[in-house]
């Protein structure tokens, strides 16, 4: 996915391949790559080690492509594929806005590198409804106005299902502890918690 | 004429924008996909004060896939550098804003000094770490507490004797020392980030030369349009700004900010549209914040309770080249009846950047000193704080003599004290108590400007009956695309499914920035005059086709149901049928609404009251908000489910404000150590309890038509000091320095 910048053979590349931290933990031959960068080939090298190939389903297409190394999912998913709804909001894993499912869990995707969900299966914010059909949590945050501008509304909402799902939304304060690592900054709390008791209570399969 | 209407104006309407957002389709800034589009990084100072003495992008260039580094070395000319002072439509802080790229000096820790443009994110972002950077330092100022002697008086005032910010005396000065009962008390309040949970982005995109196409992330698309109209020396019709989705922005998108300006120097020296997005740790440095204030508060009173004076002394941060202030003592003067009052405003210099209004501006700060002196002068009197406040209601404005616009501050008191269970606090501290839980009850009120700006609606009525609006005005999440559309439908007297309701966009009529808390007054009223425009269109249109309307006038006929009718209904005929009969597609007008005399005659005002019960551990110093009643006086409420959410939220943010929010800086460096998430706590799910949410909901006609009042200020305004009191009545302990944390109850 990566595009191809034009060969432009350059005296950083030595530093580039031994400070990229990231490139040394996933790279195929890091040794191989600092003397390739010693010896100036250079750009060549480093586009091929810039790419890893990765094979991910994504609400249930599959995708597969070469990627840089250092992707985030997040970056992944909003710049590569183009699927803006899951939200970057730290980028540090403090915010929650980046939750999707990865193999029916809820991860933070800006602190998983790409590279670790080959062969994984990722749900995101767009995957959640079944067609037009909007999924219960989705439904239950409009009717209950579970958001304001609506940036942390899809990690909201993802994290809301894995708390149901996990067994973790028996009661309002149960709830509030274990979405407490999805923070709304316009402050509709109690909203959301009023969103995720209805669909709990509900019983309907999420 | 008569329009059916109070349909749907005031239910709670499901928001019409509320599937996209839950459905991942909405479209912030940094989301629209361009062709050929590149990734810019900033590079930002680690010094605090000084110059650069020589920056190293050599590494940075050569890494792989980078297109440019830009910094002062390099940059191509602003061209309305040399002339720009302040931003026009924007506040304005004497002073000059920061010029990026402009030349070698540093005024703040981490000022953007460099951007490194790339075809990739990945690839922008390591390049940025290989920027080499050499400073001459010079030593930095950012203590407040050790500096504030050094305190001046701002710039307005020292123009402007009866400016907000000049030296203030009602009655005789320092009249508060005459009265028998008296109290002197100091408060301090921590910078606070705004920190919305979307970074601040911006993709810049020249179309050609001189036309620029921005999505970015403000708060008013043609305030930015106007800015860099100014900034860039080309037409204000060559730029457009789109901003339709802002995830939160809570006063920090009210004016622009330098990494704007540096995305828009580097899509111009590419040739390419580039993307910018703050990291979260930018966010702390480069886009404003709630300037830290220290506040001294003399109060007397008589002891039967009747305020004598009260002298309220501010010092507010701000940065070394701007001077940034606020209405901190606007309360003061006009909340409560008191004959002898005195204010001083003063301004602390540092090495910091610029402050910006967060929400509640001014007000939240000076509230927070206030409300808690007023109950601890309740306290030193043995009055009820209710009781004592009523007992200095002012019949009118305090400060100019003018007739509320309306006032139902004495309502909100009866409301919010039965919804809170007021009967079960006890007037003296540390007398309720479960297990290791002591509990108490406080409340504070709070006041901001019933602010209204001129506006624009263009409204387009089609052949199949369906209505459009448009208006620049954005919406940062309070549901301004519901609320207007619901007043559009009951004014068109539509259903809400026929009416559609676009903003966020520059092309669109004029409306200033979401700010100020000013929305519904100011695009309500217009979009009333776009439905009054199309329907006085319908009427001539109809008229010359159907002889039952032949010459008849607005006030012989009404509009029910998407139809027209004489009085007697007689007969009726659709909309659709009045375009097919006169032959037109559509009904196309533009309209405008704007303030008039009456706000010369009135105080208008919106006001809220909040009550809080806590519960804080005797053991440990937690505290618990067990509950929050949020009472507002707001004028009418268009949605009370979007209002009420927004009273709702800005509970959370005074939660936040009272028990977690602080900036916490490094003296020695210059920097804050609370600069993410984890070290800058807010308010997250397990803080914030069940809100409920009362409205006096009583329409001030003279305020705008629609009878709005606002509401995004009065939300949090108040809050803090509620919660300060309450905690004082469950332990005693009265707490004067925000944020109110276990160690300083224990």
């Amino acid at each position: 996915m990566n595009e191809q910048e034009p060969f432009c053979p350059n005296e950083s590349r030595r530093s580039f391949l031994k400070k990229s931290t990231v490139i040394t933990a996933v790279a195929l031959t890091p040794a191989a790559a600092i003397n390739a960068a010693n010896n100036h080939w250079d750009e060549h090298i480093a586009a091929a080690i810039e790419n890893v190939s990765l094979s991910v389903e994504i609400n249930g297409t599959r995708h597969t492509m070469d990627i840089d190394p250092r992707t985030s999912l997040l970056d992944l998913l909003r710049e590569n594929l183009h699927l803006t709804g899951t939200k970057k909001g730290c980028d540090y894993g403090q915010c929650g806005a980046c939750t999707v499912h990865v193999n029916g869990e809820r991860v933070l995707s800006c602190l998983t590198l790409a590279a670790t969900t080959d062969g994984s299966k990722v749900t995101t914010i767009e995957g959640l409804a079944n067609g037009d059909e909007l999924h219960p949590m989705q439904a239950a945050f409009i009717k209950h106005d579970g958001f304001q501008c609506g940036y942390c509304t899809p990690g909201q909402i993802m994290s809301a299902v894995a708390c149901i799902r996990e067994g973790h939304a028996s009661s309002r304060d149960q709830i509030r502890e274990y979405m407490s690592g999805n923070i709304c900054r316009c402050g509709a709390y109690p909203n959301i918690v009023d969103a995720i008791e209805e669909v709990q209570k509900g019983g309907q399969k999420v | 004429m008569s329009t059916k209407s109070n349909k749907v104006i005031g239910e709670p309407m499901n928001r019409v924008d509320g599937k996209l957002k839950v459905t991942g389709a909405a479209t912030y800034s940094a989301e629209y996909k361009l062709a050929n589009i590149a990734y810019a990084v900033l590079v930002s100072s680690t010094i605090t004060k000084g110059t650069i003495k020589n920056i190293d992008t050599k590494a940075a260039e050569n890494a792989p896939g980078v297109i440019a580094v830009i910094s002062h070395v390099n940059s191509i000319k602003v061209p309305g550098y040399q002339e720009q002072h302040g931003e026009p439509g924007q506040p304005k802080p004497a002073g000059r804003p920061l010029r990026v790229f402009y030349d070698n000096k540093v005024y703040f820790n981490g000022q953007p000094i460099a951007v490194v443009v790339a075809g990739t994110f990945e690839r922008a972002r390591y390049a940025a770490s290989l920027v080499k950077v050499q400073y001459d330092k010079e030593t930095p100022q950012t203590a407040f507490e050790e500096n504030m002697n050094k305190a001046i008086v701002p710039e307005q005032a020292k123009q402007n004797p009866k400016a907000a910010v000049a030296d203030y005396t009602r009655g005789t000065p320092d009249g508060y020392a005459s009265a028998p009962v008296k109290i002197e008390t100091e408060y301090f309040q921590p910078t606070e980030f705004h920190n919305p949970m979307e970074l601040q982005s911006i993709i810049a995109h020249w179309e050609t030369d001189d036309r620029l196409t921005l999505y970015d992330k403000v708060q008013g698309t043609q305030p930015t349009q106007q800015n860099f109209a100014r900034e860039w020396q080309i037409p204000v019709e060559n730029i457009k700004v789109i901003s339709t989705f802002v995830g939160g922005a809570f006063g920090n998108g009210l004016r622009n900010w330098p990494h704007e300006t540096a995305a828009i120097i580097a899509a111009k020296m590419v040739n390419r549209p580039v993307k910018l997005m703050l990291t979260r740790e930018q966010m702390f440095y480069m886009v404003g914040y709630r300037p830290r204030t220290w506040q001294k508060i003399n109060m007397g009173a008589t002891q039967d309770g009747k305020l004598v004076g009260i002298t309220h002394s501010v010092v507010g941060q701000t940065s070394s080249y701007e001077q940034f202030t606020e209405g901190t003592l606007q309360q003061t003067r006009t909340l409560y009846e008191c004959p002898n009052i005195s204010t001083r405003y003063r301004l602390l210099p540092l090495h910091v950047s610029t402050p910006t209004p967060m929400r509640g501006p001014g007000e939240a700060t000076g509230a927070w000193a206030l409300e808690c002196a007023i109950d601890e002068m309740a306290h030193a009197l043995n009055i009820d704080p209710i009781e004592f406040r009523l007992r200095n209601y002012p019949e009118k404005d305090p400060d100019n003599g003018k007739p509320w616009s309306s006032n139902y501050i004495r309502d909100c008191y009866k409301m919010g004290a039965e919804a809170i269970g007021w009967k079960n606090r006890k007037q003296q501290p540390g007398m309720l108590r479960d297990g290791d839980w002591q509990i108490g009850y406080g409340m504070a009120i709070g006041m901001f400007g019933a602010n209204r700006q001129a506006a624009k609606v263009r409204g387009k009525l089609y052949g199949d009956g369906t209505v459009l609006m448009q208006c620049a005005v954005t919406d940062i999440g309070p549901g301004t695309g519901t609320a207007m559309t619901q007043i559009a439908a009951d004014n068109m007297s539509l259903p809400v499914e026929k009416v559609t309701f676009q903003w966020g966009n520059s092309d669109f009529p004029e409306m200033g920035n979401q700010g100020g808390s000013s929305t519904v007054n100011s695009v309500g009223p217009a979009v009333v005059a776009a439905c009054n425009s199309i329907k006085q269109k319908l009427l001539e249109m109809a008229g010359r086709n159907k002889q039952e309307f032949a010459n008849a006038k607005m006030e012989e006929v009404m509009f029910e149901e998407g139809k027209l009718f004489p009085k007697d209904k007689s007969t009726s005929i659709a909309y659709e049928d009045i375009l097919k009969g006169g032959g037109a597609r559509d009904i196309d007008v533009i309209e405008g609404a704007r303030p008039g005399s009456e706000r010369q005659q009135y105080a208008m005002y919106a006001f809220s009251m909040h009550f809080a019960e806590v519960h804080v551990h005797a053991v440990t110093g937690q505290t618990k908000v067990a509950k929050v009643v949020a009472c507002a006086d707001a004028g009418r409420i268009i949605n009370k489910k979007t209002a009420g959410n927004q009273m709702i939220g800005g509970v959370s943010g005074g939660i936040g404000m009272a028990l977690e929010e602080e900036a916490v800086i490094d003296d020695r460096f210059g920097r804050y150590i609370t600069k993410d998430l984890a070290d800058y706590h807010v308010a997250v799910h397990a803080d914030v309890p069940k809100v409920e949410v009362l409205f006096v909901d009583k329409p001030d006609l003279l305020v705008d038509p629609i009878g709005s009042k606002g509401l995004g200020e009065i939300a949090i305004i108040g809050v803090a000091p509620a919660i300060a009191n309450a905690i004082f009545n469950a332990t005693g302990k009265r707490i004067r320095e925000l944020p109110i944390t276990p160690d300083k109850l224990i």
